[in-house]
C-alpha cells in the first residue's frame, strides 16, 4: 500500500488544514475552550499525551444538562423514548449527602481509566485504550457480549438495543454493539474540544469542564488540577481515571 | 482391571422415542426462533436493558455450562479415583458433559449482540479476558472429553483412558474455575468481586451435574427397560446429597463473608430481605427447593430409599440451581452500582435505583432450548454409539450382592 | 489477530477478484444474471487508486485504514469510507425519494452480483452531507 503522502491532492489539503489550525491554536474561544493542537494527518495518537477532563462540580447546576444535549447532538445517540434501553453516553447525576443533606450535581460519562476494567474483560479486544488514554469500542470487532458493561464501575456504557439510522459520519454506531463516551475523539484529533466542554462554557456559561493534556504542564487542565483538590469517582478501585472532579 | 461391561446402542425406534425427540426438536426450534426475533429487532424486545445486561439466557447458559463440567464427575470418579463400580457409567457421564456444554454455549452465542461475528470471537483474542480464556477452555473441553470418550470406547486403547480421564478432570476443574471467575473478578459489583466465586462454582457444578446425570440415567434405564440396581443409584444419591450440602455451605460462607463488611449490607439486604422476586427466589428457590428439600429427601431414612424421591430430589436440585443462577446473575446486576458511597444518587439513567427485571418469553424460550438441545444430543447419540451399559443390576455391580446389599 | 484479519482480507480479495473478472469480461450469454454497472463517480475525479486496483483491493484498503484509524488514531489518510461516500454516493429513487445521495446503491451493484454481504452500513451512514 502506498503512503498517504504520495497523494498530491491530499498533501495540499493537509497543508491548508495545518496552516489554518496553527493560526488558531492559541485562540481562546470562551473560558475553558482553548483549541488543542491538531494531530498531523497520518500521525498516530501518542502516549506522550494523556487526554483528561476536570469537572468543577461547584459550578455545575442541578437543572442544567447542556453537556448531555450537546453530546447527543454531536454523536447522534438519540433514543426511542424507552428509558431502560436507550443509550446514555453522558448523564447528569444528582447527589444528596446522607449525613449532611448537601446536594451536588455532576455529569458522569466514561471515565477513561488508565487501567480500564472493560478493556481487561473484553474477549476480542474491541474494548481498548488508545495510546493517548482515550478508551474506545472498536465496533468492527465487538460481538455484543456486554461483559464490559458488567465490568464497568461507572455504568458508562450502553448496548445498542435496536436498529440505528441517520448516524453522524464521525460517530458510527449500530445495533448489537456496545458504545460509550469517546471524549469526542474525532474532534480532539482535529484540534477541537469535546462537545460537552464547549456547551458547558458557551451555552451554560459555566466553564465547569476543562479538557486537555494532563501530561503537558502548561495545559489549562494541568494547571487547574494543580490548583484544586481533585477527586476521582471510586478512587478506591485505583483505576486512575482521566476524568477528575473538583468539589465532590 | 479389565472392563467386562457390555455396552450397546439403544434401539430408538419406538413412538415414545420419536415423540421425545420431536418435543425436544420443537423446543430447540422455538429457541432458534426466539434468537432470530431478538437479533432482528434488537435486544429491546427482551427484559434485558442497560441495567441488567445479562438476563435469562445467561441464567440458563451458565447453569448448563456449570452442570456440564459436573456431569463429567462420575467418569472422573471411576478413572481418576479408581472406583471401578462407576466405570460402566463413564461413557454416559462424558456424553452428557459434552451435550450440556454444547447446549449452554449455544444459548450464550445466540444471545450475543452480533452472533454473526462468532468468527471474530474465535480469531481475535484479548488474552487478559476471562471470556477469551473460556473460549479456549470450552472448546478444549470438547476436545479433551472427546478424546477421553474415544479412549474409553476403543477397547484396545482403554489402558490410556486413565491418563485422559485425569487430564479431563483437571481441565474441568480449571473450566469451572474460569466460569466462576467471570463473576469473581468483577471488582465493580458488590454481589460479585469475591474469590470464593470460583471454588463455589466448582462445588455447584458437582451438585448440578450429578442431579442432571441421575435424571438422565434413571430415565434412560427405565425407558429402555435395562436393569439398574439400587446399589449404584444409592451410591450416586449419597454423592448428590453430599454435593448439595457442600453447595449450601459455600453459599453460607459467601453471604456471611459479604455481610462482614458494612459496605455490603445494602446489597445483602437486597438479596436476602427486601429484593422482592430475587429474595423469594433465594429463600424458596435456592435454599428451600435447591438445598433443604433435596437434603431432607436424600438423608432421611424414611424417604431416601425410594427411587421416586431420588428423581424428585434431582429435579429440585436442578430447579434450585436455575434459581441460584438467577439470583446470582440477575440479582447481582439489579442492585445499583455504588458510585458515590455516602450519597443518595439519582439520574435519568437509573443511578441509585434497583432495576425491576422481568424475563421475556423469547429469553425463556432461548434458555430452555439449551436444555432441550443438550437432551436431544444425548437422545440421538445413545442411538448412534454404544454409550449405555446393558446391565447395571445389583447382581453385576454390587460386590456384596451375594452376601446382601448394603 | 493480524493473521486472522489477513486471512479474512485474502478471502475477501478472492471474492473481489471474481467480481472484478465479472465486471471486466464481456457480457455473458443471455439468460444470465445481468452484469453490475456501478454508477460513475459523483464528482467525476480520479479515484485514490486505478479502477482495477480499487475493484480488487478496496476492502483491504478500507480494513487496513479502519484498524489504523480506530486503534492508532491515524486520520487523514486516503482510503477512508468518508472519501468513498464523497465521490460515489448516488441519489437513488429508493432512498429518501432520491433527495439524499447514499453510497449503498453504488456498493450494491457488484456486491449483490457477487453475493458478498457488506457489514459497513449497520453502523456507518452511507449518506453524503
Amino acid at each position: 500500500m502506498s503512503a498517504p503522502a504520495s497523494d498530491p491532492r491530499f498533501e495540499s489539503a493537509r497543508r491548508r488544514f495545518l496552516q489554518g489550525a496553527a493560526a488558531l491554536a492559541a485562540v481562546t474561544l470562551a473560558p475553558g475552550v482553548t483549541l488543542l493542537a491538531p494531530r498531523a494527518a497520518g500521525a498516530a495518537a501518542s502516549d506522550k499525551v494523556r487526554w483528561a477532563m476536570l469537572i468543577d462540580t461547584t459550578k455545575c447546576d442541578a437543572g442544567c444538562d447542556h453537556c448531555v444535549t450537546a453530546c447527543r447532538d454531536e454523536n447522534g445517540w438519540t433514543g426511542h423514548d424507552r428509558a431502560r434501553t436507550d443509550p446514555h453516553w453522558i448523564r447528569k447525576v444528582d447527589l444528596r449527602d446522607r449525613a449532611t443533606g448537601a446536594t451536588h450535581s455532576l455529569p458522569v460519562m466514561c471515565q477513561h481509566c488508565e487501567t480500564p476494567p472493560c478493556v481487561d474483560v473484553c474477549p476480542t479486544g474491541a474494548s481498548f485504550k488508545r495510546a493517548d488514554g482515550i478508551v474506545l469500542v472498536d465496533k468492527h470487532i465487538c460481538i455484543g457480549c456486554r461483559y464490559c458493561m458488567m465490568a464497568c464501575p461507572y455504568k458508562a456504557r450502553s448496548f445498542v438495543h435496536e436498529d440505528v439510522t441517520g448516524q453522524k459520519p464521525h460517530a458510527p454506531r449500530g445495533k448489537g454493539t456496545v458504545e460509550s463516551c469517546t471524549f469526542c475523539v474525532h474532534r480532539v484529533d482535529a484540534g477541537q474540544q469535546p462537545a460537552c466542554v464547549v456547551a458547558c462554557a458557551e451555552k451554560a456559561g459555566q466553564g465547569a469542564m476543562v479538557f486537555g493534556d494532563l501530561n503537558d504542564p502548561n495545559s489549562e487542565i494541568a494547571k487547574a488540577a494543580g490548583r484544586h483538590v481533585t477527586n476521582r469517582i471510586r478512587a478506591d478501585l485505583g483505576l486512575n481515571q482521566g476524568v477528575l472532579y473538583h468539589g465532590l | 482391571m479389565i472392563d467386562t461391561t457390555s455396552y450397546s446402542t439403544i434401539r430408538g425406534n419406538s413412538t415414545e422415542y420419536f415423540t421425545l425427540l420431536g418435543w425436544l426438536a420443537l423446543m430447540v426450534l422455538a429457541g432458534l426462533g426466539a434468537s432470530w426475533y431478538m437479533e432482528h429487532n434488537g435486544h429491546w424486545v427482551t427484559g434485558m436493558d442497560n441495567q441488567v445486561v445479562w438476563g435469562t439466557p445467561h441464567v440458563f447458559a451458565v447453569f448448563l455450562v456449570v452442570a456440564a463440567s459436573g456431569a463429567l464427575n462420575v467418569a472422573s470418579i471411576a478413572s481418576v479415583f479408581g472406583k471401578t463400580e462407576y466405570k460402566p457409567l463413564s461413557r454416559l457421564s462424558a456424553l452428557l458433559a459434552l451435550a450440556l456444554l454444547a447446549g449452554g454455549l449455544a444459548v450464550l452465542v445466540l444471545d450475543l449482540g452480533r452472533p454473526d461475528r462468532l468468527i471474530v470471537a474465535m480469531t481475535t483474542y484479548n488474552f487478559k479476558s476471562i471470556f477469551a480464556w473460556n473460549i479456549y477452555l470450552y472448546t478444549g473441553f470438547f476436545a479433551v472429553v472427546g478424546v477421553y470418550l474415544w479412549l474409553m470406547m476403543d477397547r484396545p486403547l482403554a489402558k490410556f483412558s486413565k491418563g485422559a480421564g485425569t487430564f479431563a478432570f483437571l481441565w474441568r476443574l480449571i473450566l469451572t474455575t474460569g466460569t466462576g471467575s467471570i463473576f469473581g473478578f468483577l471488582v465493580a459489583r458488590q454481589a460479585y468481586d469475591a474469590a470464593i466465586m470460583a471454588p463455589m462454582f466448582v462445588i455447584l457444578s458437582f451438585a448440578y451435574g450429578m442431579a442432571f446425570f441421575l435424571l438422565v440415567l434413571l430415565a434412560l434405564y427405565r425407558w429402555t427397560g435395562r436393569p439398574l440396581g439400587d446399589f449404584l443409584v444409592g451410591r450416586l444419591r449419597n454423592l448428590l446429597r453430599l454435593f448439595v450440602a457442600a453447595s449450601f455451605y459455600f453459599v453460607l460462607v459467601y453471604h456471611l463473608t459479604n455481610l462482614y463488611g458494612t459496605e455490603n449490607h445494602g446489597v445483602e439486604r437486597f438479596l436476602l430481605l427486601d429484593g422482592g422476586v430475587i429474595t423469594a427466589l433465594f429463600w424458596v428457590g435456592q435454599v428451600l427447593v435447591g438445598y433443604l428439600a433435596p437434603m431432607a429427601l436424600l438423608y432421611h431414612p424414611a424417604t431416601r430409599e425410594s427411587r421416586a424421591n431420588v428423581v424428585l430430589a434431582s429435579i429440585l436440585v436442578v430447579l434450585g440451581g436455575v434459581a441460584q443462577m438467577y439470583v446470582t446473575i440477575v440479582g447481582g446486576q439489579a442492585y445499583p452500582l455504588n458510585l458515590f458511597p455516602g450519597y443518595e444518587a439519582s439520574s435519568s439513567f437509573f443511578d441509585g435505583a434497583i432495576t425491576a427485571y422481568a424475563p421475556s418469553v423469547p429469553e425463556i424460550a432461548l434458555g430452555l432450548s439449551g436444555v432441550a438441545m443438550a437432551l436431544a444430543i444425548v437422545t440421538v447419540a445413545l442411538k448412534v454409539l454404544p454409550f449405555a451399559a446393558e446391565d447395571l443390576s445389583d447382581a453385576r455391580m454390587d460386590p456384596n450382592s451375594a452376601a446382601k446389599a448394603e | 489477530m493480524t493473521q486472522a484479519r489477513n486471512l479474512g482480507a485474502l478471502l475477501l480479495a478472492l471474492c473481489a477478484l471474481m467480481v472484478a473478472a465479472a465486471v471486466t469480461l464481456p457480457a455473458a450469454a443471455d439468460g444470465r444474471v445481468p452484469l453490475p454497472h456501478p454508477a460513475k463517480a459523483y464528482a467525476g475525479q480520479q479515484c485514490v487508486e486505478p479502477v482495477d486496483v480499487m475493484r480488487r483491493f478496496h476492502m483491504q484498503y478500507l480494513m487496513h485504514q479502519r484498524d489504523d484509524t480506530v486503534h492508532g488514531g491515524i486520520r487523514g489518510t486516503k482510503y477512508s469510507l468518508k472519501g468513498c461516500v464523497e465521490c460515489h454516493a448516488v441519489a437513488s429513487p429508493g432512498v429518501a425519494d432520491g433527495k439524499v445521495r447514499t453510497l449503498q446503491p453504488f456498493c450494491k451493484e457488484c456486491h449483490s452480483y457477487a453475493a458478498v454481504t457488506i457489514d459497513c452500513f449497520g453502523c456507518h451512514t452511507g449518506a453524503a452531507k
